[in-house]
């Protein structure tokens, strides 16, 4: 049960991590400033409830909040460069926020016990959730929670005009400017919004694990956060959740006999689904075939009734 | 309307535009014509701020478009299509058309309009424009899934959404056969009849000849003759420039 817990938890955080990567994708931007965000985010509010004795929830809030404080900051700059230029710029961005951190040492007396970060020893004991005596059926139902929620805001996003502008910057930046879209502004927004949800994703992901360090928030973390929504498709934020599942759930997890064979599959993985599905595994086709599906499910349902 | 006072434009050595001048008057069809490589499509892109101009002033009534940013003057009054089509394919084509739509000139929608389904108002007159673009029945189909000519139209008609006081047609008729042309014709003359103030650049003849009030006529950045399509046709530098004449091969542009 613990076993199963925990690998909701770790697909949880990682759907959160690639959901902010993909609200970025949306306008066409590969970045990889995902993982200082999620560091930002891990770090900030685990100061909070650690050194501060916070609340869990406003600690998640202002983690958060701080993270996308700073992809707005790195958004005007950064996104005046293309292509490989922002990955090479966000890259740095991610490995500015690792070793800030790597020689961040705080270390604070609470009753009686000397806790914050220890720059090289990483940040113990974030037992805020333990201290509270929540079990961890109820952290990852807070995980989750979370990533409904924002799969939620994501999927509303393209109910109303925003999808539909992000989706014409990330098609044809010439066409959208003559269509009056500040781009700039459309992009740092998306940069934020990603800053935002990572962050959040980070927050959880240091308080259910209780110990991070730097090595957590390497750039291998970052390729995964954009891995999950191009295998999964940008069709729909359901692809990027299919993606995580499957790689963390799948070949993660279940090929795990493998050991480190593992990353092979990976990339693998990755050129499959470059040539078999460009569009990612949840394309628009497939799109259309489950909607049709599933209104042909629901009217036999109505017709029962 | 549109003021264009001693553009210049050089791409290094090259000058593709070279002091040009023109003056557009409110509903007028101005048609802007010239071989291959004449500045046609620079000065479209110049008015449109793709790039800045090395010299000159482009005003709109009395706004100076040089001062603001490219996205800005879509609401400033000018909008625009592409020599080669370039839609949001992956949007459907009446999102195509309320990315760019303004219920009033000038005025883009917040970002959250249309909260669950849509405005029945501006949902009519997105479907006006559409039925007026011949796509009514197209509303809900993917633009990368439409045949060629209801991509033209669809261009066009996002252009026509942002209720912009000049529109700029880049060589719409480009790659229509002559049913296409003949439509196309008719579309622009009905948008004349609404009002709207057209800048057409363009290499077929059969609309420019058509549809213009006036013409300029462009070789190698410079202007070298402007009037009505009567004066064009027979005027004797024009010939030169697009056929050379018989002394003198290259003639026309020096």
């Amino acid at each position: 049960m613990t076993y199963l817990l925990g690998i909701f938890q770790t697909i949880g955080v990682h759907t959160l991590l690639g959901l902010s990567a993909y609200l970025l994708l949306l306008t066409g931007q590969l970045s990889l400033a995902q993982v200082g965000f999620f560091a930002i985010g891990a770090y900030v509010s685990g100061i909070l409830t650690v050194i501060f004795t916070w609340n869990i929830f406003p600690a998640l809030a202002i983690g958060a909040f701080t993270a996308g404080f700073f992809a707005f900051l790195v958004g005007f700059p950064a996104l005046r460069v293309k292509g490989l230029m922002l990955v090479v710029a966000t890259i740095s961005f991610s490995e500015i926020v690792r070793l800030f951190f790597f020689n961040l040492s705080w270390r604070v007396n609470v009753n009686g016990l000397e806790v914050g970060p220890d720059s090289t020893q990483g940040f113990r004991e974030i037992r805020y959730f333990a201290a509270n005596g929540w079990e961890q059926i109820h952290i990852v139902g807070l995980i989750w929670f979370m990533v409904i929620v924002v799969m939620l805001a994501l999927w509303w996003l393209d109910q109303v005009r925003a999808g539909a502008v992000l989706r014409a910057v990330g098609t044809d930046e010439l066409a959208a400017q003559s269509s009056g879209i500040n781009l700039t502004m459309v992009k740092v927004a998306a940069m934020t919004g990603g800053g935002v949800i990572a962050g959040i994703g980070g927050g959880l992901f240091a308080h259910s694990t209780t110990y991070v360090d730097h090595h957590t928030f390497v750039i291998l973390l970052a390729t995964f956060a954009v891995s999950y929504p191009i295998i999964g498709g940008l069709r729909s934020v359901m692809g990027t959740l299919l993606a995580v599942i499957f790689i963390q759930g799948v070949i993660v997890e279940g090929l795990r006999f493998m050991g480190d064979y593992r990353n092979l599959i990976f990339g693998l993985l990755i050129i499959l689904v470059m040539n078999l599905r460009p569009q990612g595994l949840l394309d628009g086709h497939l799109l259309e075939d489950l909607k049709k599906l599933l209104g042909r499910l629901t009217k036999g349902e109505k017709a029962d009734a | 309307m549109l003021e264009v006072r001693n553009l210049v434009k050089h791409f290094g050595g090259v000058r593709a535009v070279d002091g040009l001048d023109f003056k557009i008057k409110q509903g007028e069809v101005f048609g802007l014509i010239g071989p291959n490589g004449s500045g046609k499509s620079t000065t479209v892109n110049l008015v449109c701020g793709i790039f800045p101009p090395t010299d000159g002033e482009i005003m709109l009534g009395n706004i100076n478009l040089g001062a603001i940013a490219p996205h800005q003057r879509v609401d400033a009054g000018v909008a625009r299509t592409f020599q080669n089509i370039r839609l949001f394919g992956d949007l459907t084509v009446w999102q195509n058309l309320w990315v760019a739509w303004r219920d009033q000139p000038g005025q883009e929608q917040g970002w959250v309009s249309n909260w669950f389904g849509r405005s029945t108002s501006r949902r009519q007159e997105i479907q006006k424009l559409l039925e007026f673009s011949g796509l009514g029945d197209k509303a809900d189909h993917l633009a990368s899934n439409l045949a060629f000519g209801e991509q033209r139209r669809l261009e066009l008609a996002r252009a026509m959404a942002a209720k912009p006081k000049i529109i700029l047609l880049d060589e719409p008729a480009a790659g229509m056969n002559s049913a296409e042309v003949k439509d196309l014709c008719h579309r622009v003359l009905a948008m004349k009849e609404m009002g709207m103030t057209v800048l057409l650049v363009e290499h077929v003849m059969e609309l420019v000849m058509n549809v213009t009030d006036r013409i300029t006529v462009l070789n190698f950045g410079r202007p070298i003759a402007q009037g009505t399509p009567l004066e064009i046709q027979n005027n004797k530098l024009v010939q030169e420039a697009y056929f050379g004449s018989s002394e003198n091969a290259q003639g026309g542009g020096n």
